[in-house]
């Protein structure tokens, strides 16, 4: 599967969601489908979009949030699994594509290309709800599952290790930063009201 | 063990005296009472931690949903949050409440804390973290207000280095 494909199959779900991505090629594809002021695209920092995520869904239960981090990332930050599980909030999403790469930086073999199972360290972490879904249609079928179900999910996606041409997003990185904020408070609001 | 509850519990009002509603801790002797009275409180979200770094990550999620945030670490978890205060907080002008146990520093007697202990303070003003020390009881409400004033008013992490003097009772 390729991850544009995935992407533009879920596009409907995400579009009206608090969304946090990470850095490098799936920012660069999401932001070609559509941008729009409720994605954020944690441009460095890696391994922290779902820490991020996790601090959004605490502070907002009202609202759904999408983590859409990768393998390279989320190994860098294994601790982040234990500590979604260790909260659980039935809003938040966690999907991981996993092109078993670390594409940005010229294509670096990840060890879940050697073995490791994420889907399997998710669910031994405890987050209640692994999925593992590798066509664009299985996907579409996770998280409609997962959005409806308020359960914390992890869904693990295998795609192919091809990124965009040019990872270019003509947004700077404060102004997502301030836009992404002004969106989230006026959420915040119309809850209130 | 002779942490202070006094002083612990002058911090942790006036962290609700700064309105915050979630912090983020990885334990540490010195912040166990602090952690004890975020747990206990029902209208606080504490978020126990496997490493610091992932704090960062929950206070800048926190901050741009519009909610207060202080960190509790050491300040080895401060040293091993570094990459995550750089490349999330300074890169992205995110305000951080830094309350940090300065073990390693004068009456120390745990020789694994001493390196550590040596290089905070550079390694703050090397980031350029505003830095406010708190050793004496009668400063924390004020200099914990300010520092949040001033990360809220900069964009900026902020440090306050909680002191033996402040937080063990010998």
């Amino acid at each position: 599967m390729l991850r544009t494909d995935a992407l533009q199959t879920i596009y409907p779900e995400l579009e009206h969601r608090i969304v946090v991505t990470i850095m490098g090629a799936v920012a660069a594809e999401l932001y070609m489908l559509g941008h729009r002021p409720n994605f954020f695209y944690l441009e460095h920092a890696m391994g922290l979009a779902s820490s991020m995520g996790l601090g959004i869904a605490l502070v907002m239960p009202e609202h759904k949030v999408i983590v859409i981090d990768g393998d390279g990332s989320l190994l860098m930050n294994l601790g982040t699994l234990s500590t979604m599980a260790r909260y659980k909030p039935g809003n938040l999403l966690h999907i991981v594509f996993d092109n078993e790469s670390l594409l940005s930086v010229g294509g670096f073999p990840t060890a879940t290309a050697t073995g490791t199972d994420l889907a399997g360290v998710a669910r031994a972490s405890g987050v209640p709800s692994v999925l593992e879904a590798h066509t664009p249609k299985s996907l579409k079928a996770s998280v409609t599952e997962a959005l409806a179900s308020n359960t914390l999910t992890t869904i693990i996606s295998k795609v192919e290790a091809i990124g965009p041409k040019s990872f270019h997003m003509d947004l700077p990185l404060l102004e997502n930063r301030f836009q992404f904020k002004r969106c989230l408070e006026a959420m915040q609001k119309q809850v209130l009201l | 063990m002779p942490v202070s509850v006094t002083n612990s519990k002058l911090i942790y009002d006036a962290l609700k005296a700064c309105d915050v509603k979630i912090i983020s801790a990885l334990p540490e002797t010195w912040l166990v009472h602090l952690i004890r009275m975020a747990d206990e409180d029902p209208e606080m979200t504490l978020v126990r931690l496997a490493k610091e770094e992932e704090g960062i990550g929950i206070s800048a999620g926190a901050h741009l949903a519009g909610v207060n945030s202080a960190l509790l670490m050491q300040n080895h978890g401060f040293l091993a949050a570094i990459n995550a205060i750089v490349s999330l907080a300074l890169l992205y002008k995110i305000p951080l409440l830094m309350l940090i146990s300065y073990r390693g520093h004068m009456g120390e007697k745990d020789p694994w804390q001493t390196q550590g202990g040596m290089v905070t303070e550079p390694i703050l003003r090397a980031l350029n973290i505003p830095t406010w020390h708190l050793n004496n009881p009668a400063d924390v409400h004020r200099r914990l207000k300010d520092a949040q004033t001033l990360a809220h008013a900069s964009l900026h992490p902020v440090a306050v280095l909680l002191s033996r003097e402040l937080m063990w009772e010998d």
